[in-house]
């Protein structure tokens, strides 16, 4: 049985239908990606799939219980890393150390606090405050801050989307090395505008097509070998194929979409979201 | 540094032409106001020997001072004790606003001289009733700022709060409160300076011992150098007030 499952999800804001009928599972450990372009209704599936805001039709569950409300096995990673500016790098993740295991004594939430931060990296920053830190140390603060809580479940909104290429593909590489080092199967959903970066961190891929009401693509499979470098995209047969494949369900869904129920949009922007991706 | 020398030395010069023209003044049109030379005449004796105590309304000038900053303590205290509570109520309830802000608006601009003589009446002396008045004038500030510091929390941090899951109260104590803190301070800093702006109010009307009271009651024995002596102290103590939140205020945005 698959470990989160939404069935026929649908979510409108007033008059304006973002999401229709989507179906999307995932198994356990299982890393899956959507790719999307901006405004296409990404972030509304990924804070409906986490319970954070409620839908209007279908269903999602959860390993077999329906989710009502953020889950205690889960964390979620934002794209502005969303940390407290007056909390130092290790009170920020120790606040969430502290609110996963309230019954571990104080010592043990400080090392598995430490400890994280180390992981990514800020075993020397750990008092730093946020505005100390560049952009990239402070997702790996924020990295650090989603697997101490040990969740099982990471739902990643555009988690590198505010970071310039190179840290970028470093962080990446950081991410896959955490999933598989913390020593249990994490399942991960995470939502990009990023061709690339899916491929090199999903085992499937799915595109959501433009909304309003969107639904998402048929899935692709990527089987390529980890660790997965940057090289891997311009030379590999089958990332290429999955780029392509990526690219021309969202390109059909521009022009399908947009001419007819977005007449105001300018034409020019139509090749916008595969030329952001690619 | 020079710039700071520079600064001084030009609001030197300003007060001086102040001064110059409060002379002029005296010495021309209004013959009533004393001059600045005589003020210092007839009021040095207050001022160099400050914590004196000759009578119940002569006193030096330190220990009306102290009374009087002693009331505003309280009346401030009492401000900000149910000010900042009431802001964070307004800010976090939609029901709660819509229910009170009415109200709020409607006694927020209400004098101090309106609500005294009702202090007098509920509590019968004078004491309570100035710190009565005090700290319901005082309080506006406090709760507005309060509140609109609760509604500026960034979207960001309540999503935080919500996925990592914090209980009730460290999402108030890690969250709300340091969210907020900057526009508290703000807020208790035009809180104090008005709660120093009613003593004077407070202290006429009722006669106690301090700097308003000694204003008043100087005009009433048409000694009028010493009504300049207490004006010029309720500046002087107001303007370090004022600057002594203004640093803390800095000090704690720097965090």
């Amino acid at each position: 049985m698959s470990f989160i499952e939404l069935k026929d999800v649908s979510k409108s804001y007033g008059p304006r239908n973002v999401l229709s009928g989507v179906n999307l599972t995932l198994d356990e450990g299982e890393f899956v990606s959507i790719v999307g372009a901006s405004a296409s209704g990404k972030t509304t599936l990924l804070k409906a799939a986490a319970g954070l805001i409620p839908y209007d039709k279908g269903s999602i569950t959860m390993a077999g219980e329906a989710v009502t409300d953020f889950s205690t096995k889960a964390s979620y990673i934002f794209q502005n890393y969303s940390l407290l500016p007056w909390l130092s790098a290790f009170e920020n993740v120790n606040l969430a150390v502290e609110a996963a295991f309230p019954d571990w004594p104080k010592p043990m939430q400080k090392e598995q606090s430490e400890k994280y931060l180390q992981m990514v990296g800020l075993g020397a920053a750990l008092l730093k405050k946020p505005s100390q830190l560049s952009g990239g140390m402070r997702q790996r603060v924020s990295i650090a801050r989603a697997f101490a809580t040990e969740p099982r479940v990471m739902f990643l909104d555009e988690p590198f989307g505010a970071l310039d290429a190179l840290t970028r593909a470093t962080l990446q590489q950081e991410l896959t090395t955490l999933c598989r080092s913390v020593g249990r199967p994490v399942t991960a959903l995470m939502i990009t505008n990023n061709v690339d970066e899916a491929i090199l961190l999903s085992d499937r891929i799915l595109a959501l097509s433009r909304g309003p009401g969107a639904t998402l693509s048929p899935a692709v499979s990527v089987n390529l070998p980890r660790p997965r470098g940057a090289d891997l995209l311009m030379h590999d047969d089958q990332a290429i194929r999955v780029r392509n494949h990526l690219a021309e369900f969202l390109l059909a869904g521009s022009d399908r979409e947009r001419p007819a129920q977005r007449p105001e949009a300018p034409a020019a922007s139509k090749d916008v979201p595969v030329e952001a991706s690619i | 540094m020079k710039q700071f020398l520079n600064n001084l030395a030009l609001s030197l010069v300003g007060l001086f032409i102040v001064g110059g023209l409060w002379a002029l003044l005296s010495a021309t049109v209004s013959p009533d106001l004393p001059s600045p030379w005589r003020t210092w005449q007839e009021s040095k004796v207050y001022i160099l020997s400050p914590w004196e105590k000759r009578g119940e309304m002569d006193q030096g000038i330190g220990l009306m001072t102290a009374y009087s900053l002693f009331r505003v303590a309280k009346g401030f205290f009492l401000a900000i004790l149910i000010g900042t509570p009431l802001g964070f109520m307004l800010g976090s309830s939609n029901t709660f606003f819509k229910m009170f802000d009415p109200t709020i608006q409607l006694l927020r601009p209400i004098s101090p001289l309106a609500w005294l003589p009702l202090g007098l009446v509920l509590f019968r002396q004078s004491e309570p009733a100035a710190l009565f008045t005090i700290a319901l004038c005082s309080m506006w500030p406090t709760v507005i700022n309060t509140m609109t510091g609760v509604r500026a929390i960034p979207q960001d941090y309540l999503n935080v709060a919500r996925v990592l899951r914090l209980s009730k109260w460290r999402q108030f104590t890690k969250v709300w409160l340091p969210a907020t803190l900057p526009y508290m301070f703000t807020g208790y800093r035009l809180s104090l300076g008005i709660a120093w702006l009613v003593i004077v109010a407070a202290e006429m009307l009722t006669g106690t011992p301090g700097v308003g009271g000694f204003l008043w009651q100087e005009y009433n024995s048409l000694i009028y150098s010493h009504i300049l002596l207490s004006i010029l102290t309720i500046g002087i103590v107001g303007f370090a007030l004022d600057r002594m939140m203004g640093f803390a205020e800095t000090k704690l945005r720097a965090i």
